[in-house]
């Protein structure tokens, strides 16, 4: 059932748009990331859902109520800031009490809710205490605790753990997973870190520059990227520009701009002829020197040159170029120590399954 | 060496600056404690200068010299009115300094400023021909309406100094959770600025209470204590008017203490499950 939806949602400041059109259902009980990087507008789109900013055009619905006009304090949802936005005048106990005291819960019910809440998130015996003098982490969870509290339909988090520390940031990640699964309440989760929104969410929706780019689960999103943007945007990965030479059954041929063809299966690709560009994630080729071996029958395969290696310790990273001097990132598992790893300059031949080659709508590679 | 001579040198630096401020200290205190001595100076006929001898006549008598009375009961009516109504009015403007942006909000800005900038002797003559031009009687009221004008400004700049600061996230917080705007202003906002608003209602009751230049001007026949002080200082002043003064002066001081304890309460309040 879908719990929020956005309809062709727009919002447009004086001086840039900063949503552009969006339109996204998310499921009840789902934990759904949205993910882009900075200024991609984000937090419009969790305020709008909030009711902090009215959408230019365009609706929203909160379960089966057009919410698009109704005020913030109206809306069964409740938000965790980014920077927390605790009640510095409030103890945390009346901090986590406010919504409950706004709703007209009885006196004699808000504290056991409030005790309760402050177990849920490990912080039993602190409702005395100050929110000045708690530690960050401790802040985030008392906002955590305070939006809770309130059982909203859908909880929005803006960047909850951005002041957190690395160490602190894993562990509130599980943390907020934990808590989310024993809830069951949806969870709308801005972030700017993929790692972050692929470890934690049900379905990511990755935006850029206020337009939605992909929505899917983490998997998907990772493994077959639909545009040139999320490909570069979730971790390192290769694009080759080429033409669609066409299709036969199940499988659609490619013609590389570098010469050679790859095979991709045929559900992949939007455009049955033109320019197109497929890629592949680092980890998913193989290296192999030129002279060596034969060709795996099947396997996509590409010549190229190392340009050089980087040895991490876990794996080894090789920059290839391609004859037209297209730059390929290769990961390599060091699985047993090789005897002579191909060093730079070094002639290589790239080969992966064609099944994880992925095709982009757009034929142009990001330059990071 | 080396060492030696910085020892030396240490406690020399060190009992400076207690001296210094020790002397500041006293240059500050001095006049306000011969003040209060004097209204324990049981002193003959009409000149309190001389130190006569202690008595607590002038604490049983406070208020034989039914004018004194009259004048400081004035004063202070004058100043808690002054004070509650600059209070309002300064501390709506300064939210809407600094929540709205609005057409001619810089020159209401500056605007603020100029009863500060504007010399008193300035402010009472103009607020004079003005009452005067239009034929409005001078007194109780007149007295009132200007102290409230020039109070104003200076309430607006201590509680802007307080708004200014607010996260605004904080109100966004109470809407969130179900705060209407009203409810937003009252449990979040008010409380958070109040430090603000109290200075700025004390900085007024301050000014309104001493204010001598512009009332003098525009008081009529109305007596407030600083004008009843002048006047009386022709004749000798009764040592009545160092007690009231010294009374004044300990209600401040145990205004700014109660309100400094409270201001460290809140920020060291003890903590239970530590320690
Ligand atoms: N109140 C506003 N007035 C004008 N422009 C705004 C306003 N709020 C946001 N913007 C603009 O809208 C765009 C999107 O901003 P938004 O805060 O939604 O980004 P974000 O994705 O949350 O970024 P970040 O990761 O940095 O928080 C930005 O270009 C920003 O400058
Ligand atoms: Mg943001």
């Amino acid at each position: 059932m879908a719990n929020v939806r956005l309809e062709d949602v727009s919002k447009a400041f004086k001086s840039a748009v900063a949503v552009d059109n969006l339109t996204l259902t998310i499921d009840e009980g789902e934990f759904f990331s949205l993910l882009g990087p900075s200024g991609c507008g984000k937090t419009t789109t969790l305020r709008m859902i909030g009711g902090f900013e009215e959408p230019s055009s365009g609706r929203i619905w909160l379960g089966d109520e057009d919410v698009s006009g109704l005020p913030a304090h109206k809306r069964d949802v409740n938000t965790v800031f980014q920077s927390y936005a605790l009640f510095p005048h409030l103890s945390v106990a009346e901090n986590v009490a406010y919504g409950l005291k706004r709703q007209g819960v009885a006196k004699d019910e808000i504290g056991p809710r409030v005790e309760a809440m402050l177990e849920l998130v490990d912080l039993e015996g602190y409702g005395q205490r100050r929110t000045t003098q708690l530690s960050g982490g401790q802040q985030q969870r008392v906002a955590l605790a305070r939006a809770l509290v309130n059982r909203p339909q859908v909880l929005l988090l803006d960047e909850p753990l951005g002041a957190l520390d690395l160490k602190l940031r894993k562990q509130m990640q599980l943390e907020l997973k934990r808590i989310q699964s024993e809830v069951g309440i949806t969870f709308i989760y801005v972030t700017h870190d993929q790692e972050e929104a692929m470890t934690m969410s049900d379905r990511i929706a990755v935006m850029s520059a206020g337009r939605l780019e992909q929505v899917g689960a983490p998997q998907d999103v990772y493994e077959l990227p639909a545009t040139s943007f999320v490909a570069s945007f979730l971790g390192a990965s290769n694009l080759l520009e080429g033409e669609i030479e066409g299709t036969s059954g199940e499988v659609t041929k490619v013609r590389l701009g570098v010469g050679g063809t790859v095979t991709l299966p045929a559900g992949r690709l939007t455009d049955s002829e033109g320019p197109v560009a497929v890629g592949v994630r680092p980890e998913k080729l193989h290296i192999q020197t030129t002279n060596s071996s034969e060709v795996d029958r099947g396997d996509n395969a590409i010549e190229a040159t190392v340009v050089n290696s980087t040895y991490t310790g876990v794996s080894t990273s090789y920059e290839c170029a391609t004859s037209d001097g297209t730059r390929l990132v290769v990961y390599v598992q060091n699985l047993e120590r090789s005897a002579s790893p191909p060093g730079a300059g070094a002639k290589v031949r790239l080969t992966w399954d064609p099944d994880h080659t992925f095709a982009v709508s757009k034929a142009r590679p990001e330059k990071t | 060496m080396a060492a030696a001579s910085a020892s030396r040198r240490r406690p020399k630096r060190e009992w400076i600056l207690p001296t210094y401020t020790g002397l500041v200290i006293a240059y500050l205190l001095i006049p306000i404690v011969v003040m209060m001595l004097f209204g324990f100076n049981d002193y003959p006929g009409k000149f309190n200068f001389v130190w006569e001898g202690f008595t607590l006549d002038h604490y049983r008598n406070l208020f034989e010299i039914p004018e004194l009375t009259q004048a400081l009961r004035n004063s202070l009516v004058i100043a808690a009115i002054t004070s509650v109504v600059a209070t309002t009015l300064g501390t709506l403007i300064a939210l809407a300094l600094t929540r709205f942006s609005f057409h001619g909000r810089s020159g209401l800005n500056l605007f603020i400023f100029i009863p500060m900038a504007t010399p008193e002797i300035v402010l009472g003559v103009s607020l004079l021909s003005m009452f005067v031009a239009i034929g409005f009687a001078r007194g109780f009221p007149t007295v009132l309406i200007a102290h409230i004008m020039f109070s104003i400004s200076y309430v607006v700049v201590t509680v802007k100094a307080r708004t200014s600061g607010f996260d605004r996230s904080l109100e966004d917080a109470a809407r969130d959770l179900g705060a209407d705007g009203w409810t937003t202003f009252w449990t979040v906002t008010f409380p958070l600025i109040l430090p603000g608003i109290a200075a700025g209602g004390l900085l007024a009751f301050v000014l309104s209470f001493d204010d001598y230049v512009v009332t003098a001007f525009n008081a009529g026949a109305t007596i407030t204590f600083p004008l009843w002080i002048y006047g009386a200082s022709r004749f000798g002043i009764p040592a009545q008017v160092n007690v009231m003064a010294t009374l004044i002066f300990l209600l401040g001081v145990a205004y700014v203490v109660i309100s400094l304890l409270r201001e460290r309460g809140r920020s060291a309040a003890p903590d239970p499950s530590e320690a």
